[in-house]
């Protein structure tokens, strides 16, 4: 019997659409992109402690539109992961496994998130640290 | 007693009996994070209009410096543990993902280290 052609768990391809998959994938993916995020953390400390004018070229980096929306994405990432890794310590600890909660505790990842977001978008661009 | 053949323990398929380790490390590293990371947007969004110098002075207070290689060792290791995960889920062939693994495991180390050397340097005034 050849068994490399049985289908596997978890069977995709036959799943309803449900926001426990998805924001198991998405919670991955931003894993993923927040590791690369990394890097631009690391760039920003080698930065700050090389020197102005290290400083300076980073500085001018990060205020560039592209620099903004990397650094938003990077925002939106670490909150969405922050908030779904909370909803996960919570099922470590054996709680939240009730149909209703896990919609209940997906959909309030996703607002608690954006709110998160948006908070530290208005602040940066109104109040934040302007001299 | 075990179930398993001889031939299989011979090899070494199966469980490697550390999953529980990398399983509890994931988690606590994941809770030092949650302040850790919600400090660090603060932080960064009161410092992101401010000059060199600010920041610098900022890198000089211990408790930042402190909390800041705590932020670089903590997320390289969460970051490493997560990483291997998903290697270990979508990389099925054996060298690639040995390789993979390995290699995630020199650059979390060698950009902790950077990291931390980096912060230590500022906060010392070198």
């Amino acid at each position: 019997m050849n068994t490399d052609t049985r289908p596997v768990s978890p069977h995709l391809g036959i799943y309803r659409w449900q926001i426990t998959m998805t924001m198991s994938i998405i919670h991955r993916a931003t894993g993923i992109w927040l590791a690369i995020g990394t890097l631009a953390l690391v760039y920003w400390l080698i930065a700050a402690a090389s020197g102005p004018d290290t400083y300076a070229t980073a500085h001018w980096f990060f205020g560039t539109w592209i620099g903004q929306v990397l650094m938003w994405i990077w925002t939106l990432c670490l909150f969405y992961h922050l908030c779904n890794g909370i909803r996960h310590l919570f099922w470590d600890a054996g709680l939240g496994f009730r149909t209703r909660t896990f919609y209940i505790t997906g959909y309030s990842v996703w607002v608690i998130a954006c709110v998160l977001t948006a908070l530290a978008v208005i602040f940066a661009y109104t109040l934040g640290g302007h001299p | 007693m075990s179930f398993r053949t001889p031939l299989a323990r011979a090899r070494g398929l199966g469980s490697a009996k550390e999953g529980t380790g990398h399983w509890v490390v994931q988690r606590i590293t994941a809770i030092a994070l949650v302040p850790l990371c919600l400090w660090f947007v603060v932080s960064v969004l009161m410092l992101m209009h401010a000059d060199y110098v600010t920041v610098v002075n900022w890198m000089h207070t211990p408790w930042v410096a402190v909390l800041l290689v705590l932020l670089v060792a903590t997320v390289y290791w969460h970051a490493c543990l997560g990483l291997q995960v998903v290697i270990e889920d979508y990389v099925h062939d054996e060298w690639l993902k040995l390789s993979a693994i390995v290699l995630i495991r020199f650059i979390s180390v060698i950009l902790t280290a950077a990291g931390i050397f980096v912060v230590l340097r500022v906060a010392f005034g070198g």
